[in-house]
């Protein structure tokens, strides 16, 4: 009976909490046509999110291509089909590892930096200050901020892509000695335009999750610096359970 | 009684300020409690224009929830928040926000914008609630620097600022739209006695010279007493005394006399209830 009463009031509080999440960002919708009428706000935030994330993404893309193309040709050297490497790898990144990984190190590296900052905001009552200024902070510091990382995700998924795929090049190519036109010819033949608009509607679905998580668990965060630790730690948790979700159930809707 | 002359603090003793038409600020029947705790149990008080208004009383009574609740940050569970003739929590979000250009606030830590620098801090309600040219804010926002004496200060960062120098900025951040309420919590903590004499003469000045309404929440008794027009002091949820500081001081009730002359012990006792002593000593456990 009690672990009946413990997991009904689990579920009421997940509910409760699906429905803050869900209200709060229709605030945020309502805020975001303001917000892009100021595109100087959105475009610092795009940097902050999106230009400052640039050096993780295409180092960890580049290994990623490498081990992808290292464990590629091992296959398919065994099927002596080497030369599909290139459409292998770019399917494997356009697809899955594109969006998804992208958004895992978006959250960790962008979305932690956002919750604390706002997080932090809150602990110096520094969005209670825009209050008593008339200034909406939805509309001023989490509109933007949702907005770059929902433009910032997709664009960053492009980027991992084609350094993933150089590094795919550079080890089948270069060092295992794949024929460089059947590397990018193959390429060229397997890619469908469903191809990538599975990658772009993951990229565009993660990117409105990791924004959503990061100022959602940033504007609730205790005031206190136990409070923005642990929305800092939500963020990353949230984040990476729901891009995984949401990659199997696209997936399997697409498919 | 709409405002206490000399010798009437035995008249005004357990009263609440009275509520007229010359109040700018109105408080009735106020009851609020957070976490089950009750903060407020029917507190009323009134806040005359164009004074100075001292707000006291021992910590956690509820003076920085008080503020929240005069700019609608917080609402009433019961009684109403009247400023300018408008009940605050009655107000839709864009009235409370137009009421709001109307006030300003200075927060104990300052608040300031961290990402932004002194100058930009201070336009920054400018820029959000007006079209002005840029042109028209830089002279707003110089002037303003100017009457807190830190025009030259306006590239630094916040984290290049000393206490005073913030509070200073934040001080002049309230001004910067010219409103008619001002709302200081704590503004003297933490400051040295140069810079806290800065702030406590820049109060008196900006509200003779501006004319506005100012509510000042602190615990520095001595500092306060010698800008404040009147002093009220709350206590379990209510107002316990109002009026001048000097009257306050000779108070017929110790608690009281206790705040103001801050003594140690008294109605409010320096140890927390615990149990006796001996007994906790030679006993077992914490």
């Amino acid at each position: 009976m009690t672990l009946a009463l413990q997991l009904w009031g689990g579920l009421l509080e997940s509910l409760r909490k699906l429905g803050a999440v869900i209200l709060f960002l229709l605030a945020i919708l309502r805020q975001c046509p303001a917000a892009l009428a100021r595109p100087r706000l959105i475009s610092q935030q795009v940097r902050n999110s999106g230009v400052l994330s640039l050096v993780i993404i295409m180092t960890s893309a580049f290994f990623v291509g490498m081990v992808i193309g290292l464990q590629g040709y091992d296959s398919l050297s065994r099927l002596r089909q080497e030369d599909l490497l290139g459409a292998g790898v770019a399917l494997t990144l356009f697809r899955e590892l594109g969006p998804v990984v992208t958004a895992l190190l978006f959250a960790g590296r962008a979305g932690t930096a956002l919750a604390s900052e706002i997080g932090l905001m809150r602990a110096t009552d520094q969005l209670a200050a825009m209050e008593v200024m008339a200034i909406d902070p939805i509309r001023r510091i989490i509109a933007p901020r949702f907005v770059g990382a929902v433009i910032s995700v997709p664009l960053l998924t492009a980027v991992f892509n084609a350094v993933g795929i150089l590094g795919a090049w550079f080890i089948g190519v270069r060092v295992m000695g794949v024929d460089n036109g059947a590397f990018w010819s193959q390429m060229q033949e397997f890619i469908d335009p469903e191809d990538i608009f599975e990658g772009v509607l993951k990229s565009f679905v993660f990117g409105v999750t990791a924004g959503l998580v990061a100022v959602y668990e940033g504007y609730n965060s205790l005031p206190t610096a136990e409070g923005v630790g642990m929305a800092t730690t939500r963020t990353v948790v949230t984040t990476s359970i729901l891009v995984l979700v949401l990659d199997y159930l696209i997936t399997a809707y697409l498919l | 009684m709409a405002w206490l002359t000399p010798g009437s603090i035995a008249a005004t003793w357990r009263q609440p300020d009275s509520v007229t038409a010359d109040n700018l600020v109105e408080i009735s029947g106020l009851h609020f409690r957070r976490s089950g705790r009750p903060i407020f149990s029917g507190l009323d008080l009134g806040i005359r224009r164009g004074s100075i208004t001292a707000i006291m009383g021992p910590s956690g009574t509820g003076k920085t929830t008080l503020l929240r609740m005069i700019t609608g940050q917080l609402r009433p569970e019961a009684g109403t928040v009247t400023v300018a003739g408008q009940n605050v929590a009655a107000l839709s979000r864009s009235a409370l926000f137009d009421l709001r250009r109307r006030m300003g606030m200075l927060f104990q830590n300052s608040a300031l914008l961290t990402d932004l620098d002194v100058f930009e801090n201070i336009a920054f309600p400018v820029r959000e609630n007006t079209r002005l040219p840029d042109a028209l804010i830089r002279h707003v926002v110089l002037t303003k620097l100017n009457s807190v004496g830190l025009r030259g200060a306006a590239d630094l960062m916040p984290a290049e600022l000393s206490g005073g120098m913030a509070r200073r900025v934040a001080m002049a951040r309230a001004m910067v739209l010219d409103p008619e309420l001002l709302l200081y919590d704590e503004p003297f903590s933490g400051l040295d006695p140069i810079s806290l004499g800065v702030v406590l003469r820049l109060i008196r000045l900006n509200n003779d010279a501006l004319g506005l309404t100012s509510i000042v929440v602190s615990h520095d008794v001595a500092e306060i007493s010698h800008i404040a027009d009147h002093c009220i002091v709350i206590s379990e949820g209510r107002v316990i005394a109002s009026g001048a500081p000097t009257e306050l001081a000779a108070s017929p009730s110790e608690l009281v006399r206790q705040f103001m002359a801050g003594a140690a012990d008294g109605p409010v006792p320096f140890h927390y209830p615990a149990p006796d002593y001996a007994e906790q000593l030679l006993g077992a456990g914490r």
